[in-house]
């Protein structure tokens, strides 16, 4: 039976189908629904991981445990996860280990455009890359073998185009494999010095194993058609090749580490011009000119961002598609704002009232950053506005520290911002942490985390107190608020921002977007009452518009928050059809 | 068999996703082979999203590029007109007239273009214009839109009422069903 499949559906089924016992993940576009989707099969434990360092330790243990493992992450979550990476890559495994990695040319949700597989190389970890949803099933299946076969973990490589679009999957049957005895065996795991140095032999050995095996499954494969042109491509990029191309030569890569170096010289001497495309950087092609075959690639085809059939018949084949109307319009951007009703708007509405700096983190209140709020000014990694609020008071002196904050989710907070409080704490630092806590891990789309009390299977469990890990941690200053009580939190965020010593305040308000949120009904703007001060144009609600003549509520996407009529100084928001409507 | 390209445009949270899952359902009861291709995380925040839907006998990009798209879905105005250049001179462009303004228009760094649908009517011969959310309205939920404009897609195609309706069951929560196939067929009728 076929069914429609999300490339990340299809990962969840194939990881049901190899019969794999444990997943951990922390959720990231776009690799999330993997794990999402693999929580819906109750043969498989499932979890959100506080990060992906956790997440992969998890899949280490269980597969050191005799299962098969598996963990997922977005491109940059291996970099929180590289720690283990690299020395799982000397311990190999015992069950099969899988982890994927979804990597997002064109920066559609992520801060940077990096490339898994020169991170996977530098680990001395195999590489395999789906076109499509089919793929992402069977490689998945073959990823289980791969591991096992090699002793290794191994990584599978997805890009958005691949994770996020659906296409047609057979669907079978789950495997039964049997755990796996679990013996003692620190010759093995436990990466000393001493056992190191000689796993680290082993390791050098299987990859040149592998190598060979790249040369040999059928993972890579050589499409034969006309010879004067040849294509050597992987991944998404293969499908866009095939379009731009048509009926050429193509050496489709399944394995791109380690590459088939007997594969890919058969099939130049085959061809008489070969072209590599691939998306970000030169990773097969580099190996081509190292080999010293010359190809042609990144001369052509951009660095950046995602490819599509269209560039390449215009960098490549010098065809450009022509316009076909004449509308030379310009056009406004429209670019991702908070939600009508987002707690962060009252934070941040605040925040660009007091003039503060404001060192931001990875969720939706980096939206904080984009006219008109414009408050967050820095904005790197998971975790990282915690420990540049410390930095910039080391570098500045406590002065600074009166006129910053940081600003941090939740999730977030419990993914890597914990520790950079306790830096705080520990180094004597004064500055002001933000968590705000929406209940939930709201950009990925509403997954639970250790902060809402619930697991991926939306069972209840301990929930982390936030409040009181702070005051663990030797923060004595902790303050519980609601961001749409606008004057409170001013006053708050005075007091703790001239204290002379670590703060944090809780910015407490769920999610406007979460099922249990409910609101008081619509709003319009009485246009008697209305002075047109624009003061509500400052909370950047999407709901309110300026008509030119008048303001008015846009009534398809108001959700009546009444955040509005907190900094209407004349009254003017009044709610559609009365207040007990 | 012959090889459609849909593009749905609109603005994140007007339920584009929906929209393509049940556009896929219906393509692969057809038969063909399918890709459907989404954005998911920050651009659905309000942002402008795009979804691609290709049936063919086999697709191999899942995207549909400039001068592409039989079948342009348009949710909003603003959007219809900066997707404009992918539909196919000769594509079924369907409008529904309601705008959403942009942050920077919010703002009063950029004016939201007049007249949309009568500059994109001076060079594309079929296009229609759905007052969607009125429609979904008078269904009961302004969430509908998405459904009425599959509708007035549905019409347009050589695909079977019944086809549609069926991906419609398939794909909605159950609650919902009633709701959304009286939002299709007031789609269908336009």
């Amino acid at each position: 039976m076929k069914r429609l499949m999300l490339g990340n559906e299809a990962i969840a089924r194939g990881v049901y189908e190899a019969g794999a016992k444990v997943a951990s993940a922390y959720p990231g576009t776009p690799s999330t629904e993997i794990t999402e989707y693999i929580a819906k099969y109750d043969e498989i434990y499932s979890e959100w991981a506080p990060n992906e360092k956790v997440a992969l330790e998890v899949a280490i243990g269980a597969s050191v445990g005799g299962a098969r493992a598996t963990c997922a992450m977005k491109h940059v979550g291996l970099n929180v996860a590289a720690d283990p990476l690299f020395t799982a890559a000397y311990t190999g495994v015992n069950g099969g280990l899988v982890i994927f990695v979804a990597d997002d040319p064109g920066m559609h949700s992520s801060q940077n455009e990096q490339d898994t597989r020169l991170l996977a190389r530098a680990a001395k970890v195999p590489v395999l890359e789906p076109s499509d949803s089919q793929e992402c099933k069977d490689f998945t299946k073959t990823a289980f073998e791969i591991s096992e076969q090699f002793d290794t973990p191994i990584i599978v490589r997805l890009t958005t185009r691949v994770a996020h679009s659906q296409g047609l999957v057979e669907i079978g049957e789950r495997a039964d494999i049997p755990l796996k005895s679990c013996e003692k065996n620190p010759s093995k795991y436990v990466m000393m010095p001493a056992m190191a140095r000689k796993r680290h032999v082993v390791l050098e050995e299987r990859l040149a194993k592998l190598a060979e095996f790249s040369d040999t499954t059928s993972l890579n494969r050589i499409e034969w058609g006309d010879r004067k042109i040849g294509v050597i491509t992987s991944g998404i990029s293969y499908q866009y090749a095939r379009e731009a191309f048509g009926d050429v030569s193509y050496l489709k890569l399944g394995m791109v580490y380690p590459l088939p170096e007997k594969l890919i010289r058969e099939f130049a001497a085959g061809v008489e011009t070969l072209y590599v495309i691939e998306e970000l950087e030169p990773f097969i092609e580099d190996s081509c000119l190292k080999m010293g075959i010359p190809v042609k690639g990144k001369a052509l085809l951009p660095l950046i961002g995602e490819y599509s059939a269209g560039l390449i018949r215009e960098r490549v084949l010098g065809k450009k598609q022509e316009k076909l109307n004449s509308i030379e319009e310009g056009i406004p951007a429209r670019p991702p704002v908070m939600c009508p009703g987002c707690p962060h708007r009252g934070l941040f509405y605040v925040l660009k009232k007091l003039k503060l700096t404001v060192t931001g983190d990875i969720g939706c209140y980096t939206l904080g950053a984009m006219p008109p709020l414009e408050t967050i000014d820095t904005c790197v990694c998971m975790g990282a506005s915690i420990g540049m609020a410390h930095g910039i008071e080391k570098a500045r002196g406590q002065e600074a520290a009166r006129k910053t904050v940081a600003v941090i989710g939740d999730s977030t907070f419990i993914h890597s911002g914990i520790t950079g409080l306790i830096d705080i704490v520990y180094n004597k630092g004064t500055s002001t942490v933000i968590i705000l806590d929406n209940s939930t891990t709201g950009m990925t789309g509403h997954q639970d985390n250790p902060a809402t009390g619930f697991t991926i299977k939306g069972e209840p469990t301990r929930q982390v107190d936030l409040a009181k890990l702070c005051q663990a941690v030797g923060v004595d200053r902790v303050r519980v608020c609601d961001p749409f009580n606008l004057e409170e939190m001013e006053r708050i965020i005075k007091e703790e921002v001239a204290a002379e010593e670590p703060s944090v305040i809780i910015s407490q308000r769920p999610c406007a977007l979460l099922k249990n949120v409910k609101f008081n009904g619509l709003l319009m703007i009485n246009t008697d009452k209305c002075t047109r001060c624009r003061m509500c144009m400052r909370l950047g609600c999407p709901a309110i518009v300026d008509r030119g003549t008048h303001i008015e509520v846009d009534p398809a996407l108001c959700v009546g928050c009444d955040l509005c009529t907190k900094v209407c100084r004349f009254n003017a928001f009044e709610r559609v059809g009365g207040d007990h409507a | 068999m012959r090889s459609t390209s849909i593009m749905i445009v609109g603005v994140g949270g007007q339920g584009t996703l929906l929209t393509s899952r049940i556009l896929g359902t219906v393509g692969i009861s057809t038969g063909a082979d399918v890709k459907v291709s989404e954005v998911h995380g920050m651009s659905q925040r309000g942002g402008s999203v795009v979804t691609y839907v290709k049936m063919g006998e086999k697709v191999h990009s899942p995207i549909i590029e400039r001068g592409e798209a039989d079948i342009l879905l348009c949710f909003e105005e603003l959007e219809a007109l900066r997707w404009i250049d992918y539909a196919k001179k000769e594509a079924s462009i369907i409008i529904n007239t309601q705008k959403i303004d942009p942050m920077p228009v919010i703002t009063g760094k950029a004016k939201y273009p007049e007249n949309i649908v009568e500059k994109i009517k001076a060079d594309y011969p079929n296009v229609v214009t759905v007052p969607a959310l009125e429609l979904a309205e008078a269904c009961g939920s302004i969430k509908a839109v998405n459904v009425v404009m599959i509708g007035v897609l549905a019409k347009r195609t050589h695909i079977p009422k019944e086809t549609w309706l069926d991906a419609i069951r398939k794909t909605v929560k159950p609650q919902f069903v009633d709701l959304n196939i009286e939002a299709f067929k007031k789609g269908y009728s336009l």
